[in-house]
């Protein structure tokens, strides 16, 4: 697996420091992307998922923010070791983000070409002409039509689907090998959503690039993703691929979350739904983060961490239920 | 049982354009544009619809916290647009809302005991000793404990404080409950606990509800109807079984089609096709050719019992 992993993370530590201590919003994660594959990356909020993909981006706000333990390696170099400068060649041009909100993203006060081919130029030694072509270029793959008047173009003129787009283009033009998307289409309406995990699908399957895909919706993930990681208070929780996590899941959390979300296919008279909240990061310091509202819950969770146990073929699920199945992974 | 509480007729809202230096009128924005329904009594009617389509608008005039440019909205037979606004405030006692952001529709300054108590007094209902006792109740009924009444919003969580605003939108007794996007701020798992309260709630309150969201998921779980709005108009409306599974008009189709379905089986089969043809999955090619066809003006035209759909193919 870790021939052809493109990333690979490994006992991944990001903490806040706050006036009130140390705060671990990522404590101790491991799981590895695979070339060209659509990994999804699935939790609610405050679950670390956001801060996992800053820290392999190297933006993590520092303070209050600190990787505090672990390795990221890309292609086999740790990036939590990396200079600012190596990082600045990285960022834009092996891996690339996409976020959230495609209007807060995008600069108001330049055109979309400026932003494009500032990029561009960041990355390659090429003239005017070459640039422009090539921003001309990216903006018809991800599917926008009249590409050249658009990179005149500000980005109030632009519909929160085509903004999504063009921030696509951004982080796809210089043919990174990883692009990590943020929760890209939780702002968009469902119909847009369809196009813009269809240009994703797409761009994944045409130039094999790998894609960490960030979601609270189980749904995107059945649709777009191959494998899955389940987080839960700033660890990972199972993991596996997306046939046997849906059909046969094995962690608690993983077996509330899927039978939570509504089927539109299907009409239930009642919702299953996980008791209690979700917690605030940090707010639990040991035994099992999910303990507090599992009905499988005995004395041992309270009191000790579980391990990742592998369960099947590329399954494995961090809970004291499955200790005797599998043996312990690492 | 089939009594309507609510019937709506042709209710428009056009917001004026205004340009030049003088900031004269110069067009119509249609917000809302020619919607008719009615609700009966103890049913829940889902409002489907994208951003922009007009839907929260909907909502909001029914209880005339926007003034509709045109038409009509019976309550209990007694048209809510010729009321004076002294009037419509007491009907609001029978009208409430719960709305989508938990944060922004509770006052941070004020104790969820205060935040309770307000419709009471504003509403002249019970003394004091009366209504103290109605909030720890209430707060019982919504999953809370009179243990937080002293408390402000911002120590509660998102789940907890969408129960706040359940609450208060409870606290006067009301007939018809308007929830705009009441979960769409909420995550999964507190999701589902508060579509169960809902429902939990309409049973033991006799509770009518218009629940307006953009998840079509959670639209079928709560609806017994649901009408699908548009570009301000309603395109389609019929019982939820006969929208979900036998949807007539195209946008209704294609908001459907759109939906991802949280089961990678259903995704296989298109995969295993693009991979033989090398191209993209059917399921994601979507067809808006008839969205540029909005000049288009079509009633309702009831097509089968009880499924209405404005379209002229069908």
């Amino acid at each position: 697996m870790s021939g052809e992993s493109v990333l690979e993370v490994k006992n991944l530590r990001t903490s806040f420091f706050t006036d009130d201590g140390e705060v671990a919003a990522v404590d101790d994660i491991d799981f590895y992307i695979n070339k060209g594959e659509i990994l999804g990356v699935v939790g609610e909020s405050g679950c670390g998922k956001s801060v996992t993909s800053l820290s392999i981006m190297g933006l993590v706000p520092s303070p209050p923010g600190k990787i505090v333990g672990g390795e990221i390696l890309y292609k086999g170099e740790d990036l939590t070791k990396a200079s600012e400068k190596r990082m600045r060649q990285i960022r834009g041009n092996d891996i690339t983000m996409i976020f959230q909100e495609p209007m807060t993203s995008l600069n108001p006060l330049f055109t979309i070409g400026n932003q494009i081919m500032e990029t561009i130029r960041l990355h390659n030694k090429w003239n005017k002409q070459q640039v422009k072509e090539r921003a001309i270029e990216i903006l018809q793959m991800v599917g926008l039509p009249r590409a050249e008047e658009l990179l005149n173009e500000y980005p109030h003129q632009l519909s929160g689907g085509m903004r999504q787009r063009v921030m696509i283009a951004m982080a796809m033009v210089c043919n990174p090998q990883l692009l990590i998307a943020d929760e890209p289409t939780t702002a968009l309406d469902v119909t847009i959503q369809a196009q813009i995990l269809k240009l994703m699908k797409k761009l994944n399957h045409d130039y094999q690039t790998a894609i960490m895909m960030i979601t609270h919706d189980l749904g995107v993930v059945a649709e777009v993703c191959q494998r899955v990681v389940v987080m839960y208070a700033g660890k990972v929780v199972e993991e596996g691929d997306i046939a046997t996590i849906y059909k046969s899941p094995k962690h608690p959390y993983t077996v509330g979350l899927i039978k939570s979300v509504p089927d539109m296919r299907k009409k239930v008279d009642r919702l299953y739904s996980i008791p209690g909240n979700v917690p605030k990061p940090g707010s639990i310091k040991e035994g099992c983060r999910f303990a507090a509202r599992c009905e499988h819950a005995f004395d041992r969770c309270f009191t000790e961490t579980p391990e990742l146990y592998q369960t099947g073929e590329g399954q494995k699920v961090r809970c004291f239920l499955y200790e005797q199945q599998g043996g312990v992974s690492k | 049982m089939t009594k309507p509480i609510l019937q709506v007729e042709n209710v428009k809202k056009y917001f004026p354009i205004t340009g030049g230096i003088l900031g004269k009128k110069i067009g119509d924005m249609k917000a809302v544009d020619g919607v008719s329904f009615h609700v009966n009594e103890g049913e829940t009617l889902g409002i489907v619809g994208e951003s922009g389509c007009g839907k929260s608008t909907t909502g909001r005039m029914l209880l005339r916290l926007i003034e509709p440019t045109e038409g009509t909205i019976l309550f209990d037979n007694r048209d809510l647009r010729a009321l004076p606004k002294k009037e419509m405030r007491k009907v609001r006692r029978h009208i409430q809302m719960i709305f989508q952001d938990p944060y922004a529709s509770l006052n941070p300054r004020h104790t969820v005991e205060k935040i309770l108590e307000e419709p009471l007094i504003v509403h002249g209902i019970g003394n004091e000793a009366e209504r103290k006792k109605k909030v720890s109740d209430m707060l019982e009924v919504v999953g809370l404990t009179s243990y937080h009444a002293r408390r402000y919003p911002h120590q509660f969580s998102g789940g907890q404080r969408q129960r706040i605003g359940i609450a208060r939108a409870l606290m006067t007794n009301p007939k018809l409950i308007i929830a705009d996007e009441p979960v769409s701020a909420l995550d999964v798992s507190i999701q589902s606990q508060v579509l169960n309260l809902l429902k939990d709630l309409q049973k033991e309150f006799q509770l009518t509800y218009i629940f307006i969201a953009h998840d079509l998921g959670v639209v079928r779980h709560i609806s017994d109807r649901v009408g699908v709005m548009y570009k301000g108009r309603m395109v389609e409306l019929a019982d939820a079984e006969k929208i979900y599974q036998n949807p007539l008009h195209p946008y209704t189709q294609q908001l459907l089609a759109a939906v991802p379905i949280p089961d990678p089986e259903y995704y296989q089969a298109d995969e295993q096709a693009a991979i033989q043809f090398g191209t993209l999955p059917s399921k994601y090619v979507i067809d808006d050719s008839w969205m540029n066809i909005d000049s288009e003006r079509d009633d309702l035209i009831e097509v089968a019992p009880g499924h209405f759909v404005a379209c002229r193919l069908k």
